[in-house]
């Protein structure tokens, strides 16, 4: 007998007091979203959630996306910039700094090198501070936002903003990976001292863009 | 048996020797005195978290009752989005699948995210004798792991450990593993924290495998998800080209939108935040992202036996959140490794018996490393009634009948020298077999008072040994109320 089958015949001796064609029925009357808050609040709630958890928001338009994104690019000192392939070329016309594109046959030691990646999202959650990536051509591997020190993170307000977790899962597709971020890497191993940055990007800054 | 710390004394005598070890006991006591208080606002943000709570529960419960069509289904989705599922009856099976899958990639290192499955398995230990070195990648896995020790706490598992002593274990074995620290490490928590990114970014970027647990896995979609705080996770799960993850078949939800559930309960009471920094969730695989090969491990390994039963099964539901552990007295005195398992703490003592039985000292006494005062089901986050199943497994423990093990039915005999816990446990099991009677450790206290000792039996004593216990009032203010009231009202 395989192992899958002795498993299985385990689980359906031990549920032999289960009445056949009984089901558990589970009650969502649990809230779709805490509060009732105006587009505007949520947007409000979204930068002060991140900036609870130490991402630094920052708010601008989408004229004037490219000169913040240069901005944040140069005071960080960065000199290289990873660029997922779909990403809008306008939000980097402002920035000096070269451009490194990414790709299937980088090595995690190659992208190591790279000072800072500028990514888009799928959808930010205001009640937990919380943004989304889902690997579309405008976010990339899952490894780019992950390996550099420094992530500026796009999200265009209000439509890819949701208040809540049960909203944000309606919205996205499990099929594809996705990565939740909220706020920088962090541990409280030590004495339960809260330290930013690990092993993710230490510098997490999020641009809400109208 | 694998999972039971070799050489470990029973807790009595592991809990008396904990208690009297006065840093552990004051690192404990900040650190789960910390945590609760953080945990209790975290959760009042919410004001429908007692119906999260209830919707957690019955999502798990379905999940158990009908657990042999979701896996089949976990099975079918995994498998379509490109895994391969392999299933473990115990743990060595599961080291061996492990063990197998590593050596066909002619790899000798994997980098691992903390995980209890196999910790449980003692995979590390197996890898590590045929060859293979694991690196364990949470920085408190590798404050213990470099410390040569035990975890002692689900969540923050060098809890045991100060600043101190983490900066000489860094000094003294970093070097040994690869990157040494750097000269003049302080003991500063983020001059620790850098020491570890560092010496762990070598071998992160090296990895050809990754090996993880989850905290879920999703039966409608084959969707797994790990939740984590450091990056090392994303690391684990990305960077390498074979990723194998080692879950437990209790792991499963039955679909995507039960995830919604878990999501919100389970980092508000595990590190009281309203988000846990990252969380993955990978389908099978993903063309040109992430890993070419994705093995799923299905472990049994003495679940399908604590499933049978009916009382015990609730254990299962367990999301391993750790808030248990923070609010319970006996682990606050007597520490995790008392517990003489990967599970401590509340869940641990009931968890443990059931998994691995209770034929050895230490598992027939884990039921007894309680006072019952029901902290602990106040908040389980998927409302586990861990006085209940204790209060059931010290019954089996002391009157003996029927268990299973290793799926075949067994008689237990009934344990020797128990005689002062046996009619404890006829006393306790009048009132709670008494219609309306309260199953809170108050009650059962009074009601059993002439039989207490002035020290907890089992387990407890240790703990009781260094602290007096609260003197149990003859009649409980419950008892009262009721009494006097229902002189006027009418017994209800
Ligand atoms: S038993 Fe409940 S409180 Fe304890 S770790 Fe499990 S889910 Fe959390």
């Amino acid at each position: 007998m395989s192992s899958r089958e002795r498993i299985l015949g385990r689980v359906r001796r031990a549920l032999a007091d289960v009445p056949p064609g009984e089901d558990v029925p589970v009650e969502r009357d649990y809230l779709r979203e805490h509060g009732e808050r105006t587009v505007e609040e949520t947007v409000d709630l979204l930068a002060e959630n991140l900036a609870d958890y130490r991402a630094v928001v920052h708010r601008t338009d989408t004229g004037s996306l490219p000169g913040v994104v240069a901005e944040l690019l140069s005071a960080r000192g960065a000199s290289t910039v990873l660029v997922p392939p779909g990403l809008d070329e306008g939000w980097l016309a402002a920035a000096e700094v070269t451009r490194v594109p990414d790709e299937a046959g980088s090595t995690p030691h190659e992208l190591d090198q790279v000072d800072s990646v500028l990514t888009a999202c799928a959808v930010a959650i205001a009640e937990t501070g919380t943004i989304v990536l889902d690997g579309s051509p405008d976010q990339g591997r899952r490894r780019i936002s992950l390996v550099p020190d420094h992530h500026i993170c796009v999200v265009r307000v209000p439509d890819q903003v949701v208040a809540s977790v049960p909203q944000a899962l309606e919205r996205l597709d499990p099929a594809r990976p996705l990565t939740w971020i909220s706020g920088p890497s962090a541990t409280s191993d030590i004495e339960l001292d809260r330290v930013e940055g690990v092993h993710g990007p230490r510098t997490l800054e999020v641009v809400l863009v109208r | 048996m694998s999972g039971t710390f070799v050489g470990m004394p029973a807790f009595p005598a592991a809990a008396r020797e904990a208690v009297r070890d006065t840093t552990l006991r004051g690192n404990l006591r900040h650190a789960t005195h910390t945590i609760r208080a953080k945990r209790a606002r975290a959760v009042a943000e919410l004001d429908d978290w007692e119906r999260l709570r209830q919707a957690g529960k019955r999502i798990k419960d379905r999940t158990l009752r009908h657990l042999d069509r979701y896996l089949v289904q976990l099975e079918e989705s995994v498998t379509a989005a490109g895994g391969v599922v392999h299933w473990a009856a115990d743990a060595d099976e599961a080291n061996r699948i492990v063990a197998e899958l590593v050596k066909a990639t002619g790899e000798t290192e994997v980098v691992k995210v903390k995980s209890m499955a196999t910790q449980e398995i003692a995979l590390n230990e197996t890898l590590e004798a045929q060859g293979i070195h694991a690196y364990e990648t949470d920085l408190a896995e590798l404050i213990v792991q470099l410390g040569k020790d035990r975890p002692s706490h689900i969540l923050v598992p060098a809890i045991h450990r100060n600043r101190g002593e983490i900066r000489d274990i860094f000094t003294r074995e970093m070097g040994e593993w690869g990157r040494p620290a750097p000269e003049g490490l302080t003991d500063t928590p983020a001059d620790l924290a850098e020491a570890a990114r560092l010496h762990l970014r070598e071998k992160f970027l090296r990895a050809k495998v990754g090996i993880s647990g989850a905290n879920f896995m999703v039966a409608e979609t084959g969707t797994l998800v790990v939740v984590e705080s450091e990056g090392n996770g994303r690391m684990c799960l990305t960077l390498p080209e074979t990723l194998i993850s080692v879950v437990g078949i209790e792991k499963i939800v039955p679909t995507w939108q039960d995830l919604e559930v878990f999501l919100q309960t389970l980092p508000r009471s595990s590190t009281a935040e309203r988000m846990n920094p990252y969380t993955s969730m990978w389908t099978g695989t993903t063309d040109g992202d992430g890993p070419r090969n994705f093995h799923l491990v299905l472990l049994d390994n003495g679940r399908t036996d604590t499933l049978a039963d009916e009382v015990g099964r609730q254990a299962l539901r367990c999301i391993r959140c750790s808030a248990c552990l923070n609010v319970c007295p006996v682990y606050e005195r007597a520490g995790g490794h008392a517990y003489g398992s990967v599970y401590p703490g509340p869940i641990g003592a009931i968890l443990s018996p059931q998994l691995r039985g209770t034929a050895s000292e230490i598992d027939a006494s884990l039921p007894y490393a309680s006072s019952l005062c029901g902290a602990c089901y106040e908040v389980c986050p998927v409302a586990i009634d861990i006085p209940e199943v204790l209060v059931h497994l010290r019954e089996r423990v002391v009157e003996g009948g029927e268990a299973v093990r290793e799926g075949n039915k067994v008689r237990l005999r009934p344990a020797k020298g128990h005689a002062a816990e046996r009619a404890a446990m006829r006393a306790a099991r009048w009132a709670l077999t008494r219609p309306g009677a309260l199953r809170t450790g108050q009650r059962l206290a009074s009601r059993t008072r002439r039989l207490h000792p002035r020290t907890l039996p089992g387990p407890g004593r240790a703990w009781s040994g260094t602290r007096d216990l609260p003197p149990v009032p003859a009649e409980p203010f419950r008892d009262w109320w009721q009494r006097t009231r229902g002189g006027k009202d009418g017994a209800k």
